[in-house]
């Protein structure tokens, strides 16, 4: 039975999510404005303090240098593979940045205080914010998660998200290929067999899933993609457009300024949601100088426009139906994941190449978050819904290793079920040899320069042998999270050879370590504090509530009796509110609740009373805001 | 026998021992394989072995989980497939397939010259012309231009040279029956000899080598097709 409780985390490129299972359903955990989406941005406030989601977005077109949106594009990615997203984003990289090393983000003005982060340090922020939404959800330390990746993801790509999560204070207990994880949610309810396509197409990243879904068990037979294509394509090419525009019409250059591509920026991605129900929108963006920025832009136009980035979707999907020996006919059913699947023209497409009516009956915002939800229970011993389910994922790459020549010698094929393990035997060339080099790489092209660097590993201590004695056998196993591990042995001695390794672009471990933000121990100590904080700005929130209270008409129909009770009560929280115990805090809140509840409902009555004279609830309003569990507002809408 | 994974009594996952694929689902080495029986079987012990079953055990028993469930995966992806399957036993049996080829290769690359292949005798002449118009071919398309009967003429003859492919893997399906009779003679006290073995092992050897010759062919073919 389920002990542990593990969420699951949607760590998008767009938006993040987390969620948990409910009884026998999963659910998205709200954030403290009740949304259910965190938006993927990370700013630094005036103070140097990050802020993210919802209320970072502001800093985008305010502070453009004290934000930053699709990290996910960066993560596990070097300063040579990125030369083309900085055409396109406003990433702006340390300038001391060496070839090789981890990339750094620049976040803050130019004055001191200007800091760097690497991009697991920017999702460790919007992991820790969601993990902060569970945690107050729960009323408990949440430690351990399921986090998403696009099934697409490299190895290097997948160490970077599984880093993020150690520096955000959480053990990552599994890395859930994306597609993978909306099948689990959309095969929780419908218990069939058959075969399933996943096409999720997000804000970064396309995947594409061909999964047999048989008694519970979900195999995954190929998969496919591009984690470099989504939404954030479809933004650019249209904000290449109006700058294009701008230029030629009014003769304004705003490529260098942040903030206009910014304020662009908003408009076509309004825009484009509004295309998929609209026929035509109207591009209307202020600009500097009081110069506005008009376009009207038609469907039709707007699918003219995409068509060559939908069309990229194309030839990975054709490769995943090839890989699993299946036409598309005998798929059973597309399932649609991620927000750009809500594009007609994507759907149009979906429908042509698989012959078929795709789903669309599932939020393909959440579904991800969902799975991994579902998922995390698995992990954590499974319940009534989740019984019989596994989850068999396969690698999307192929792992080789460099042979002589330059070429590639792959040695665990893609799409071969994971955890999956090869085997191979290296010997010393001279006499008395003791380091064996080997590079580890992953791709599918045949020579190694065309694939993707992993990792160097040098074989050390081998015993002093004449040339082509030592017998070292070198074990490659992919994990269930899609993650090399390498381990060596020398044969002949029996000894073990020491592996020192160089990953091509990921962080050691003690730079890890250095990082993490709140660490394992720290976290009861953390949690306790923040509810501390939180107990008392509820305590302030009733506090007024009651000093304004105590000013409407209401507050006189109270006996003398209820008075005093309330004033004592009234004092009791001010006291309590001083001490650290936050449990103590919560009581006296609860107790003043109880004893105002006939206060509310007299203000309740005349308010509606007033409403009914032509005066609006506003200006009865009894506090602030939909913040928070709010003590006197629950009264009001019970 | 097959090797013990997991307790019987309790459900939990035991240490790996070091058993080849064969073994590890209890399969004698017979080539002809009931592919519904094994993948049943996979599925069987995925259940038990799989990390993420195991996720809430100790660290000792999530390493050995990792550890059976790769070995499980590798086995059952080895063993389902036909040509797999037998380059395995083929190893198995001492042959060292994959070693030849990978040193000829790297020799190919050092030396910058062709790899030499031992060309079917009896695709010698389709074998040279087919190269010659793929050689055309490659150099039409660079000029940007098509010629659809060339085209058209080396689809033709790759589609012989698939069909070519499926009667090797009939023609191995034979040498399978041979093979599997005589393990069978052994399994039941009869002696064979090692002159026999090494006979039954080098027809499957020439089968492999004249069908991954036709592969890497076709794979060529495509190429050029889809330039």
């Amino acid at each position: 039975m389920a002990t542990d409780r593990i969420v699951g985390i949607d760590l998008g490129t767009t938006n993040s999510l987390v969620a948990f299972m409910q009884g026998e359903s999963p659910v998205v955990i709200p954030g403290d404005d009740g949304s259910n989406l965190v938006p993927s941005v990370v700013a630094l406030d005036q103070n140097d303090q990050p802020v993210i989601g919802n209320a970072a977005r502001k800093y985008l077109t305010e502070t453009p240098e004290r934000a930053v949106y699709s990290i996910k594009r960066l993560m596990g990615r070097g300063v040579d593979d990125v030369q083309e997203e900085l055409k396109f984003f406003p990433f702006r990289l340390a300038e001391d940045l060496q070839a090789g090393e981890v990339l750094r983000i620049r976040l803050g003005g130019k004055k001191a205080g200007e800091k760097t982060f690497t991009p697991p340090e920017i999702s460790a922020l919007i992991l820790r914010q969601l993990k902060r939404n569970a945690e107050r959800f729960f009323g408990a330390p949440v430690t351990k998660a399921v986090i998403t990746v696009p099934a697409y993801f490299n190895d290097a790509q997948r160490q970077a998200t599984k880093d993020a999560g150690r520096i955000a204070g959480l053990e990552v207990l599994r890395l859930v290929n994306e597609p993978t994880a909306a099948s689990l949610a959309y095969g929780l309810d419908k218990k069939q067999n058959g075969i399933v396509a996943v096409y999720d197409l997000g804000g970064g990243t396309f995947d594409i899933s061909i999964l047999k879904l048989h008694d519970g068990i979900f195999e995954v037979i190929s998969t496919n993609g591009d984690t470099h294509l989504g939404g954030d394509d479809i933004d650019n090419l249209l904000i290449t457009i109006a700058l294009d525009d701008t230029l030629g019409d009014l003769g304004l250059d705003l490529r260098r300024n942040a903030e206009a591509v910014q304020a662009i920026r908003n408009a076509v991605i309004e825009a484009k949601i509004a295309l998929s129900s609209q026929p035509s929108v109207k591009l209307d963006v202020e600009l500097p100088g009081g110069k506005c920025y008009l376009r009207e832009i038609t469907r039709e136009q707007f699918e003219k426009l995409i068509q060559p980035i939908i069309d990229r979707t194309i030839g990975p999907c054709k490769q995943a139906l090839k890989d699993a020996g299946l036409k598309p006919e005998q798929i059973d059913e597309v399932v649609l994941v991620g927000g750009s699947t809500r594009i007609p023209k994507v759907r149009a497409l979906v429908k042509e190449l698989f012959h078929r009516e795709p789903h669309t009956d599932l939020n393909p915002d959440e579904v991800v978050a969902l799975g991994a939800a579902v998922q995390a229970n698995i992990l954590a011993g499974g319940s009534e819904a989740t019984e019989n389910m596994l989850l068999l994922d396969v690698t999307p790459l192929s792992l080789g290793i460099e042979v002589a020549g330059g070429v590639t010698d792959k040695i665990i094929l893609r799409n071969s079920t994971i955890p999956a393990s090869a085997t191979q035997f290296y010997t010393t060339q001279v006499d008395g040899q003791a380091n064996v080099a080997i590079h580890v790489l992953q791709g599918e092209r045949e020579l190694a320069k065309d694939c993707r660097s992993l990792a160097r590993f040098d074989l050390k201590g081998i015993p002093s042998m004449a040339a082509g004695m030592a017998r070292i056998e070198v074990k490659f196993l992919i994990d269930a999270n899609g993650i090399l591990h390498v381990s060596a042995r020398e044969q002949r001695s029996g000894k073990e050879a020491e592996i020192q390794v160089q990953p091509s672009y990921g962080l050691t471990d003690e730079q890890v370590e250095g990082m993490i933000l709140d660490s394992f121990d720290s976290a009861e100590e953390d949690f306790r504090r923040r509810q501390v904080i939180e107990a008392r700005n509820e305590a302030d929130t009733i506090l007024a509530a009651l000093e304004k209270g105590k000013k409407s008409p209401a507050w006189g129909h109270l006996t003398t009796d209820e008075k005093k009770k309330i004033a004592k009560m009234e004092k009791a929280l001010i006291a309590v509110k001083a001490e650290d115990d936050y449990q103590a805090v919560r009581k006296a809140i609860d107790a003043l609740n109880q004893g105002t509840t006939r206060l509310a409902e007299l203000m309740m009555d005349t308010a509606v009373s007033t409403a009914l004279k032509g005066k609006t609830m506003d200006e009865a309003d009894m506090g602030e805001g939909p913040t928070a569990p709010h003590p006197m507002a629950k009264a009001e809408f019970e | 026998m097959r090797a013990v994974h997991f307790c019987e009594a309790c459900g939990k996952v035991q240490p790996p021992v070091p058993v080849d694929y064969f073994t590890f689902f209890g399969l004698p080495r017979k080539l002809n394989l009931d592919v519904t029986a094994l993948d049943k079987d996979f599925y069987e012990l995925s259940r038990k072995l799989h990390p993420d079953l195991n996720a809430q055990a100790g660290s000792k028993e999530q390493e050995w989980s990792l550890q059976q469930s790769s070995l499980l995966n590798d086995a059952h992806r080895t063993l389902k497939d036909p040509i797999k399957r037998t380059q395995y036993l083929l190893k198995l049996e001492g042959v060292e397939l994959e070693e030849q080829s990978k040193t000829a290769t790297e020799q190919a690359r050092s030396t910058g010259q062709l790899k030499k292949q031992i060309v079917p005798p009896d695709l010698l002449e389709e074998v040279f012309e087919l190269n010659m118009q793929l050689e055309e071919l490659r150099a039409q398309k660079k000029m940007g231009e098509d010629d659809p009967a060339l085209i058209e003429e080396i689809g033709r003859q790759k589609f012989e040279l698939e069909e070519k492919q499926e009667g090797l893997l009939h023609e191995l399906q034979g040498r399978w029956k041979i093979w599997d009779g005589m393990i069978q003679r052994e399994h039941n006290g009869q002696p064979v000899s090692e002159e026999e073995r090494r006979q039954e092992r080098d027809k499957m050897v020439d089968v492999l080598n004249r069908r991954n010759y036709i592969r890497n062919l076709v794979r060529d073919v495509n190429e050029v097709l889809e330039q």
